[in-house]
């Protein structure tokens, strides 16, 4: 990749980030309308001044949904790779350092989630409660979001426990948990947060996938089920469906540039061109 | 070495009865690990205490853990998975032989799509590469990557169906072939683009070995150099990333079948999901899984009989 294209990445990405992360911190009080004001004889209108990205069912307000779903997405998103991404680089540097039995319990488990495709057991976690609220879909999403931080963080521990640094500590008695948190800690986050960038963007998408196949957390306003709707009216009214896409296309795909430039930045060993191809997912 | 490769085999084979094990526990365990009553989640916590009774009764969850174990053990072993909630007659293994099939041939169409796709526009972009063919190939996997399936299929049918009336639209008889086009392509599309992308760095890093050098100064032309010298060789990384990607195509079709109106586990499962049919959710669960771990599995003999250099890791 010629440098000019990753400098073209960071604008991009950074701006659909911004636009997204500005829409979910102020959208809601931006936003002209609440998502609940039903208006029913202005149902499925094409955009116009009152209404600048049109009405869907019911003769709600899509940009309003849309900045309140902004929201919504982000919330949702932040929580669950937080928790993945504690949770995640926490057993994967203590597999790491430990190793033996610890490292073959914490990596046997991370196989066996990986074994199922990640939507598919979000769903059926979800089956399991009564009704699922915002709560019930963050844990499920980080059930099996936490494996790949679990992954970078015990690869990149297991080099870390063999540097000198670390042998030194451990020579002056330092302990296990001083050793994790003060030495190989620092040295995690560079993969992490890059892995977390993309993880955000991958959490919006399933967010909008699950509500999209109405499973979701049944907020008022959310970009899946509004995508949803606007399929059920697809033929007639398709600017519902287009936007509500639109708007979930264009922020995963800023999550990913933008990750994929913190990648080319922070990561010597991809940085000319992805050549060597590992099985993501498989673990040696 | 013939005792190497068997060993390999073997313990192989043993890893993979392992996470078999492994999973079907794992799908046990869950109605048992996520906090709260499944019997709320089936009735809501309004129900008459002697339904919450009955029910629990008839899901076998007033019996010992252990037992309960051994029971959906044996369920496994009869090969019924357990009865369905909602129709008790039927077992949840018939519910899924029925709709397997179609599942299975949209699994099928959208990998061929994807390789058929993927293979020569990588080609192409890395023989070109950096001039405008590799620029438009490139672009068209980045697109089909920021494209998520839920607004892909949409887009299709408004497009294909809706435009231009060639294909049919969503709840058409699946068992045309027609039908099968545009969904096939909503979950193959993300494949395509990582497909593309590996194929044109895993051709850009073979031609330029010495060998394909040997082959051009010997006058090999160009068709004949891509396709009969470098792509060989590239094919293997190729096809090791798009087995990775196997979970993602098999959560595509999940989310394409309810796009389209097509039968298939994926409906099963929504379906049960909505009705907490809770061993058909368990039931497709655990097929999903198992296909998954199958699939690796045969993959990965199949790189040991093509790579020697596999057995000895």
């Amino acid at each position: 990749m010629s440098a000019l294209a990753r400098l073209g990445r960071l604008p991009l990405g950074a701006t659909l980030v911004a636009i997204f992360g500005v829409a979910a911190l102020v959208g809601p009080w931006l936003a002209p309308y609440s998502p609940r004001t039903i208006d029913l004889l202005a149902q499925f209108q094409t955009p116009s001044a009152a209404h600048p990205l049109g009405t869907a069912d019911n003769g709600v307000d899509v940009l309003s949904v849309l900045l309140h779903g902004a929201r919504l997405s982000a919330l949702i998103a932040l929580c669950s790779v937080g928790i993945s991404l504690t949770v995640g680089s926490a057993l994967g540097a203590l597999a790491g350092y430990r190793g033996g039995r610890t490292d073959h319990l914490i990596t046997g488990t991370a196989d066996l989630v990986q074994a199922f495709p990640a939507i598919v057991l979000n769903i059926a976690i979800l089956a399991l409660v009564a009704e699922p609220g915002l709560l019930h879909v963050v844990l499920a999403l980080s059930a099996n979001g936490w494996v790949i931080f679990a992954r970078i963080a015990r690869a990149q521990t297991l080099l870390l426990r063999e540097s000198e640094f670390v042998g030194a500590a451990r020579l002056l008695g330092a302990g296990e948990a001083q050793i994790l948190l003060r030495h190989v800690a620092p040295n995690l986050l560079g993969p992490l947060v890059v892995q977390a960038t993309a993880a955000l963007g991958a959490a919006i998408l399933a967010e909008s996938t699950l509500s999209f196949l109405g499973i979701g957390p049944g907020a008022d306003a959310s970009w899946g089920a509004l995508l949803d709707q606007g399929s059920a009216v697809l033929l007639r009214f398709p600017h519902v469906a287009l936007t509500a896409g639109a708007a979930i296309a264009t922020t995963v795909l800023g999550f990913n540039l933008a990750g994929d430039w913190l990648r080319d930045r922070l990561d010597p060993r991809t940085r000319h061109s992805h050549r060597h191809p590992t099985r993501s997912g498989k673990s040696r | 070495m013939a005792d190497g490769m068997a060993r390999y085999l073997a313990l192989r084979f043993l890893r993979a009865v392992a996470t078999v094990f492994g999973v079907c526990t794992l799908v046990f365990l869950l109605v048992h690990l996520i906090p709260g009553d499944p019997i709320d989640a089936i009735l809501g916590d309004q129900a008459a205490p002697e339904d919450r009774v009955a029910l629990r009764k008839s899901l076998h969850l007033d019996e010992p853990l252990a037992t309960q174990y051994l029971r959906f053990g044996g369920s496994l072993l009869d090969g019924s998975l357990g009865h369905s909630y909602r129709a008790s007659e039927r077992t949840v293994s018939s519910l899924m032989a029925e709709v397997l099939p179609h599942t299975a041939v949209l699994a099928l169409a959208s990998l061929l799509v994807a390789f058929a796709l993927a293979i020569p526009l990588g080609a192409l972009a890395a023989y070109h590469r950096g001039r405008a063919w590799d620029r438009s190939a490139s672009g068209l996997a980045m697109l089909g990557l920021a494209i998520p399936n839920i607004w892909l299929g949409p887009l299709l049918v408004l497009f294909f169906g809706v435009r231009l009336q060639l294909l049919p639209l969503p709840g058409d008889d699946p068992t045309r072939a027609s039908a099968l086009v545009l969904p096939a392509f909503t979950v193959g599309t993300a494949l395509m683009a990582i497909l593309t992308r590996q194929t044109r760095a895993a051709l850009i890093e073979v031609l330029g070995q010495p060998y394909i050098l040997a082959a051009r100064a010997r006058g090999v032309g160009a068709p004949a150099l891509l396709f009969d010298h470098a792509l060989r060789n590239a094919l293997l990384p190729v096809m090791t990333v798009g087995a990775a990607q196997l979970g993602a195509l098999l959560s595509g079709t999940v989310i394409t079948e309810k796009i389209f109106e097509r039968p298939g586990l994926g409906t099963l499962f929504l379906d049960a999901f909505f009705a907490r049919d809770i061993p058909v959710v368990q039931g497709c669960v655990l097929v999903i899984a198992v296909i998954y771990v199958a699939v690796n599995l045969l993959l990965d003999l199949l790189y040991a009989a093509a790579d020697p250099r596999v057995r000895l890791r």
